[in-house]
């Protein structure tokens, strides 16, 4: 890409559970604006590999730097400040279930940036209008729908002004009805710009956003190329594998 | 009017400061081991090793010993030995607080095993540190979820504080057996001492409930399961 300082530099990253090597030396550089795909075989480490870059799992060793200022691994106000600033969106949505989809925005907003209730209201009601939920902001995520949740908490984590957002496969819980909503906001965020690392199996995503896509299996990024290097007429390797099923899926469910 | 009946209405003030008594221990009990409860069920869910240990130590010693003998054991054994001038009635509090507070323990931290492990990470993610996720995520939570289980304990503890008239905290138990034991009309005050426990159980479990549909969670069924 640019010769651009990279935003987020992630180095050598390992981590095992219980004896078993679930990444095993992994590198990630991401720079401004840009959006990186995970994709790969089930068990192959991504959702690890996401949650290890915000420290959500500590890394086993290794290094990971955001703007240059590498992180403390075994300093918890390092690890709150990174948090502060890479979002994340799960498979499972994740909303706390005791709040209203507004204060599921607010609350962070209050507790972590200390705003006042009203500057923190204010601002969850633009991001939910951001993302089509205007008039739902009273409800609870139990009277939500998957795609409406999902949507809740892409604004949640874009309220905290995230210099990264992580996704991890943030439609493969959905109906295949409600995938499009959500598609659709990832798509306006890729379009304003916004530094994404997202694992997903959803072809659209792949092949309309990713300036790079990583391929991992067993811990290990085994491909990495621009799209156009990896899904070229022709090609013979795993991305293009990968991808070609996922596309068989994708027309065959039509 | 039978001696039987005179008695109740002459006792009947006596008894009710008895009654506001145990109410009284119950609710500072319940209060104390709530407070209890909460600490130590965060302390062995997220706390260092040592700390669960020396946490669980403490649960499983109150879970083993009966209220009986802990009163004994601190009213006659541990406060006077200390020389602590404890009335019976702070005494029977703290050991029923303690009480509770174990086995409360126990119903917060299965709530907390419960939640589903995503929200506590939602929360990190979004950068609250660990005190900030378990007071405005984590507890919110199991509080409400721990209602059912928490009444069911005050009912326990409401009965078991009969047993402060060994030490004679004037509570229900001992002033109706003081009242007995002058009248001989054992049968109609031990009616009305089990009537006034009734009582005493029923408006509380009744004020909980009230209280678990006010907390509901819209779109939640009472057990949590989504409608
Ligand atoms: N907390 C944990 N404890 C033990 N093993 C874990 C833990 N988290 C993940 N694993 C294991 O790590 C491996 C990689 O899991 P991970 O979820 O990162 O894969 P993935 O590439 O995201 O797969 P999928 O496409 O199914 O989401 C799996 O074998 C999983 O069982
Ligand atoms: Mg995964």
């Amino acid at each position: 890409m640019t010769s651009n300082t990279p935003i987020l530099k992630a180095q050598a990253i390992q981590k095992s559970f219980d004896g078993n090597t679930i990444l095993n030396g992994v590198d990630v550089v991401l720079e401004k604006g840009e959006i990186i795909v995970l994709i790969g075989p089930s068990g192959g480490g991504k959702s690890t590999l996401l949650q290890c870059i915000n420290c959500l799992v500590i890394p086993d060793d290794g290094q990971i730097e955001l703007e240059q200022q590498p992180i403390d691994f075994s300093n918890k106000q390092d690890l709150y400040r990174l948090r502060q600033q890479v979002g994340m969106i799960f498979q499972e949505f994740n909303l706390f279930d005791h709040l209203t989809a507004l204060d599921n925005i607010t609350i962070a907003l209050r507790k972590v940036k200390k705003l006042d209730r009203n500057t923190a209201e204010k601002r969850a009601r633009l991001e939910l209008e951001q993302v089509g939920l205007g008039e739902k902001g009273d409800l609870y995520p139990a009277q939500l729908s998957g795609g409406q949740k999902q949507r809740v908490a892409i604004a949640r984590a874009l309220a905290m002004d995230p210099k990264i957002l992580l996704l991890d496969e943030p439609t493969s819980a959905l109906d295949p009805d409600l995938i499009g909503e959500v598609i659709s906001v990832i798509k306006n965020l890729a379009a304003k710009g916004m530094t994404m690392i997202m694992a997903t199996h959803q072809i659209s995503l792949i092949s309309t956003l990713a300036d790079h896509i990583l391929f991992m299996e067993n811990g290990q990024i085994v491909e990495s190329g621009t799209p156009k290097e990896l899904l070229a007429k022709g090609n013979v390797n795993k991305t293009q594998g990968f991808c070609d099923r996922l596309n068989e899926l994708a027309t065959g469910e039509q | 009017m039978p001696a039987s009946l005179s008695v109740i209405v002459d006792s009947f003030p006596y008894l009710l400061q008895g009654t506001l008594n145990t109410a009284g221990i119950v609710f500072a009990a319940m209060f104390l081991g709530l407070l209890i409860g909460i600490a130590v069920a965060v302390g062995i869910v997220y706390g260092k090793r040592p700390i669960q240990l020396l946490l669980s130590t403490y649960v499983w010693f109150f879970r083993g010993v009966p209220v009986l003998v802990l009163l004994f054991l601190f009213y006659f054994g541990l406060f006077s030995y200390f020389d602590i001038g404890f009335s019976a009635f702070t005494s029977v509090t703290i050991v029923l607080g303690l009480t509770t507070g174990a086995y409360q323990a126990n119903i917060f931290r299965g709530a907390i095993l419960a939640l589903p492990k995503g929200q506590f990470r939602a929360a990190s993610a979004l950068g609250m540190s660990n005190s900030q996720a378990v007071r405005s995520i984590i507890l919110p939570q199991i509080l409400r979820m721990s209602i059912p289980a928490w009444s069911n304990e005050y009912s326990i503890i409401l009965k078991d504080s009969a047993l402060a008239f060994v030490i004679g905290a004037p509570e229900i138990m001992a002033r109706t057996q003081f009242v007995a034991s002058r009248t001989y009309q054992h049968l109609p005050l031990y009616i009305a001492a089990g009537i006034l426990y009734f009582f005493l159980t029923w408006a509380g479990v009744y004020a909980l409930n009230k209280l678990s549909d006010a907390v509901r969670i819209p779109g939640y069924s009472h057990n949590g399961i989504q409608e």
